[in-house]
């Protein structure tokens, strides 16, 4: 490490590039905002938008704690360009509940203690919804491959993967 | 208490902070910005151990927007929690790849990494211990002033001139006679390496150093506030109540946040920078390589046992590669000295527990403090005698596990009371469907398959590690609204703490779950104190401590009540939010109008503010006999026991778990839910450490894999298809002097994971396995060489 500055993909530079503006769709508003071509998504979030539950565990694309959804898709918003997110429609955990309720989803990771620490949990329920809304019925072996990429290491991952089974399973009660 | 009259203990209720952490709205250290606050970067040493020449900052102090530039000449200072032997900054040379040469505090971490790539540092490379030999030999020394540095005196045992932190020692009963009395005598050797603690939120600090004072506050991601506060007093040499220490909600610690680590440091940049709030994240980088892991060890050890199969006498040396500083480690050490042959009754044993230096990252407090590494080599050498006595490995482990009447290695006494490890053992061994072993017609069968299945038991043990005088409070605090507010100084970092202390003051409080809620953002000047957040104890201690602010809280009530009543306090009840008088149930008073003291019709006021309190320090306990470790060290032991079935591929060697039952006796349990995430995430853990992860170092002691790319833990595809939790609640062998029964347990599901996982694989493949972890390439490895013997 560290021959002095090789550990820098953790944190935002700004390039002194000329600023580029970014329009796109962030928990259902509309925003306009100026940022540096080099910003990665994930600073853009967390230190420009201030959307707090965007967590930075790595920052290289390993550990799943920035995940986000970007039109419709889970993503690690650390291996993201903010201006690639151009156009796009991006939900965040804060995006998740609806009307000051929570949404399913997030009362069964409380209902199932599927978290201790928090740190992983916003990125868990992103890869989690973004399962849940391309496969609502999906087998054990799917919501383990779809939350593969999110480290957790509190849990020990069981009560992750019974939380999700059970939104499914109530989420298409709740769809009848 | 009886059960049945139980509203809040045993029930599993939502942790309190579920809520905030799934929408988003939980802060953490590293979420927090303060007005005017610099970022800081650091210089990491490139040497494992070398002398530091020169360093020549003057290029950096250039860059526009920097603010401060600090290098060991500015921080004369060490630090440790029990041996003082790490310095803030590496000072005339480092002793690790990986070691803070300098730091930059900076208006943003754009210009504090751009003057840090500017600093120059002239190394001349010294000759570097490698391991634990190399260490013992003592040709090389990584700490030339051992013998000067501050310890607990008594409790640990630099040696002068060598490598070796501390030396501890356990003598009890005759062992030379012991091994005479011997049938038959074995010994093994075996080893782990250095394993990472991965927090998801990596260590990160703010701190404020206000410049006409001494006072400083800190915000943290530590796991002992109050520790830091201590020991960044000591540190700087200020008092302990200048220091300020806030933590707020924190990303996971499993010991590697206890103690004391970036904040003294990053003090002095604070200081250096006229006073600005300066915060330092960790890069994941700096998580693996900067911040210190669980130490690699080694066992030796040697058993002598009769024909019948009862253990006549051991001989044990555990040997810690603690890396370059072992302020934290020593304890580590410690532990095995009473805790360190596993939970059997072993008449005489000599055990060695030496804690060496090594140029490497450092080791600390890691979930287990020292009990994955024992009894891995202790429980995989129990099997390999089992084995050579032809007897069953679980009838071996029945008749050598501590029952009632024996006495531990350290000598302490066990009673019916202090739980049993048999109890586990069965337990685990009936989930599994322990017959014995496989034969070799069965495996032979099996093998044809590619694939062969085996069964492991193991068994585990664990106390608290700490200060005999460790010590916890509670504040209890009623609104107006009947509702109390809790206040302790233990860190909620995910393991429900704070749901548990709530259930135990709705508990004794007899109110709801919903009027109880325990404070968050621990501040060391409002909230009280407690020791470190470590060593599975706050259920037992703080559950005492608020148990007692609790009753003390009614006391008060019934006190102003009984005035209001006209009767004797004795003669008032409490229950639903009232005092009540136990015959004439309809005079009463809501607790409401008591909590701010209680007004008469007329105006007239009695009492005050209901405020109380509750303390809890461990009692009778002592240090080790510095010659023999015999003493009381251990407050509340938990016993446990693993049974693991696995499936083995003989051509890839992958292992791949289909269950493991995990029981413990816990006493009593508290919140089932919460219990099950410990236990589910420990026995997780604990796979890690068996089947995957590891510090792996080059030749020149550089570490080789400090990122998730090549040092990954366990993910969703890497768990067992089943685990079973089992929890002994037996009143007979409960905890009388724990809250309701309870015994700790946050440590103990990742502790002989990888025993039982070792064991699993010999019963598969008749290999024993006598090193971690056990992936892919050593089991296959190991496969292949044992087919090439035959």
């Amino acid at each position: 490490m560290c021959n002095h500055n090789g550990d820098s993909c953790f944190t935002y530079k700004d390039s002194g590039l000329t600023k580029i503006e970014l329009n796109c769709v962030i928990n259902g508003d509309k925003v306009c905002e100026l940022v540096d071509p080099t910003m990665t998504l994930l600073n853009f979030l967390h230190n420009q938008m201030k959307l707090f539950g965007v967590k930075e565990g790595c920052g290289e694309g390993e550990c799943g704690a920035c995940t986000i959804m970007m039109n419709g898709k889970a993503v690690n918003s650390c291996m993201i360009l903010a201006v690639e997110a151009e156009g796009a429609d991006i939900v965040t955990v804060e995006g998740l509940a609806k009307d000051g309720e929570l949404s399913t989803l997030q009362k069964e990771f409380v209902e199932f203690d599927a978290l201790q620490c928090g740190f992983c949990t916003p990125g868990m329920l992103m890869s989690s919804r973004a399962l849940l809304d391309q496969n609502p019925n999906p087998t054990v072996e799917e919501v383990k491959e779809a939350i593969a990429g999110n480290f957790c290491r509190c849990t020990g991952y069981f009560p992750i993967v019974d939380a999700i089974l059970s939104a499914a399973k109530k989420e298409k009660e709740e769809s009848k | 208490m009886r059960d049945q009259e139980l509203k809040h203990i045993g029930k599993p209720y939502n942790r309190k902070d579920g809520q905030e952490k799934v929408t988003g709205q939980a802060v953490y250290v590293h979420d927090m910005e303060l007005p005017g606050m610099l970022h800081a970067k650091c210089v990491h040493s490139p040497h494992a151990h070398a002398k530091i020449v020169s360093i020549d900052t003057s290029e950096a102090e250039k860059v526009p927007g920097v603010k401060a530039i600090v290098t060991g000449k500015d921080a004369p200072y060490r630090v440790g929690l029990y041996m003082v032997d790490k310095n803030l900054i590496a000072t005339d040379k480092v002793r690790y790849q990986g070691e803070i040469v300098a730091a930059v505090a900076a208006v943003d971490e754009t210009t504090a990494e751009r003057a840090v790539s500017l600093i120059k540092v002239d190394y001349e490379p010294l000759p570097i211990i490698h391991n634990v030999d190399e260490a013992l030999e003592g040709n090389i020394l990584v700490h030339e002033d051992l013998h000067t540095y501050e310890h607990m005196a008594g409790v640990f045992f630099p040696q002068k001139g060598t490598n070796i932190a501390s030396w501890n020692r356990t003598l009890k009963g005759d062992v030379k006679k012991g091994f005479e009395e011997a049938d038959f005598v074995l010994e093994d050797e075996f080893s782990v390496p250095a394993v990472a603690h991965v927090p998801m939120e990596t260590h990160v600090t703010i701190a404020k150093a206000d410049p006409y004072s001494d006072k400083v506050e800190i915000w943290s991601s530590g796991q002992s506030p109050f520790a830091i506060r201590q020991l960044l007093a000591k540190s700087l040499g200020i008092n302990k109540s200048d220091v300020h220490v806030t933590v707020p909600y924190i990303g996971g610690g499993f010991g590697g946040k206890a103690g004391i680590h970036l904040e003294p440091f990053v003090t002095i940049l604070s200081r250096a920078a006229k006073g600005r709030p300066v915060k330092l994240k960790a890069t994941r980088e700096e998580e693996f390589n900067l911040l210190p892991t669980r130490a690699g060890m080694r066992t030796r050890v040697k058993t002598g046992v009769k024909k019948d199969g009862s253990i006549t006498a051991m001989e044990i040396y555990h040997d810690w590669d603690s890396g370059a500083y072992a302020d934290y480690g020593v304890n580590v050490g410690k532990t095995a000295v009473y805790s360190g042959a596993g939970p059997y009754h072993v008449p005489n044993i000599e055990l060695h527990s030496r804690t060496i230096y090594t140029n490497k990252v450092f080791s600390t407090a890691y979930r287990g403090f020292g009990h994955l590494e024992t009894h891995w080599g202790i429980e995989r050498h129990m099997e390999r005698i089992a084995t050579e006595l032809g007897m069953d490995p679980f009838d071996f482990r029945m008749k050598n596990a501590l029952k009632p009447g024996d006495t531990t290695i350290s000598g302490e006494l066990v009673y019916k009371t202090t739980g049993s490890p048999t109890a586990c053992l069965e337990a685990v061994a009936k989930e599994i469907g322990w017959t014995g072993r496989k034969t070799e017609a069965e495996r032979a069968e099996e093998l044809k398959t590619g694939k062969i299945r085996g069964k492991g038991l193991a068994l585990l043990q664990k106390a608290p590690a700490m200060p005999s005088y460790t010590s916890t409070a509670a504040i209890m605090q009623m609104n107006e609204d009947g509702h109390v507010k809790v206040m302790i100084g233990a860190i909620d970092m995910g393991q429900g703490a704070n749901t548990v202390m709530a259930q135990i003051a709705a508990e004794e409080l007899k109110i709801p779950m919903d009027d109880v809620e325990v404070v968050w953002n621990v501040d060391t000047d409002k909230h009280p104190y407690d020791w470190n957040t470590v060593a599975s104890k706050y259920t037992f201690m703080g559950g005492n401590a608020v148990r007692k602010a609790a009753k003390n809280m009614i006391q008060q009530m019934k006190e102003v009540a009984a005035q209001v009543l006209r009767c004797h306090p004795d003669e008032l009840e409490h229950d639903n939010g009232v005092i009540y008088h136990v015959h004439h149930t309809h005079r009463q008073i809501p607790f409401k109008k008591l909590a701010m003291g209680y007004m008469y019709e007329n105006g007239n006021g009695i009492g005050g503010p209901v405020i109380a309190h509750g303390i809890y320090m461990a009692s009778g306990l002592t240090n080790p006999d510095p010659e023999t470790g015999q003493g009381r060290p251990g407050l509340v032991w938990t016993f446990g026991a693993h049974g693991v079935d696995l499936e083995v591929d003989v051509e890839t060697g992958e292992v791949h778990v289909l269950k493991i039952a995990s029981a413990f006796d816990i006493g009593k349990v508290i919140n089932k839910k919460l219990v099950d995430g410990q236990v589910l995430g420990g026995v997780i853990q604990g796979l890690g450490s068996a089947l995957i992860e590891g510090y792996k170092f080059s030749p020149d002691a550089k570490l080789l894999n400090p990122s998730f790319t090549d040092n990954k833990i366990p993910t969703a595809k890497d768990i067992p298809d089943q685990i079973v939790p089992i929890y002994i609640e037996d009143p007979e062998t409960a905890q009388v002097d724990g809250p309701y029964g309870a015994r700790g347990i946050g440590e103990h599901p990742m502790i002989s994971v990888p025993s039982a996982i070792g064991n699993a694989l010999y019963d598969a493949l008749e290999i024993d396995f006598y090193r971690l972890p056990l992936n892919p390439e050593s089991v296959a490895l190991a496969i292949a060489n044992a087919s090439k013997k035959q």
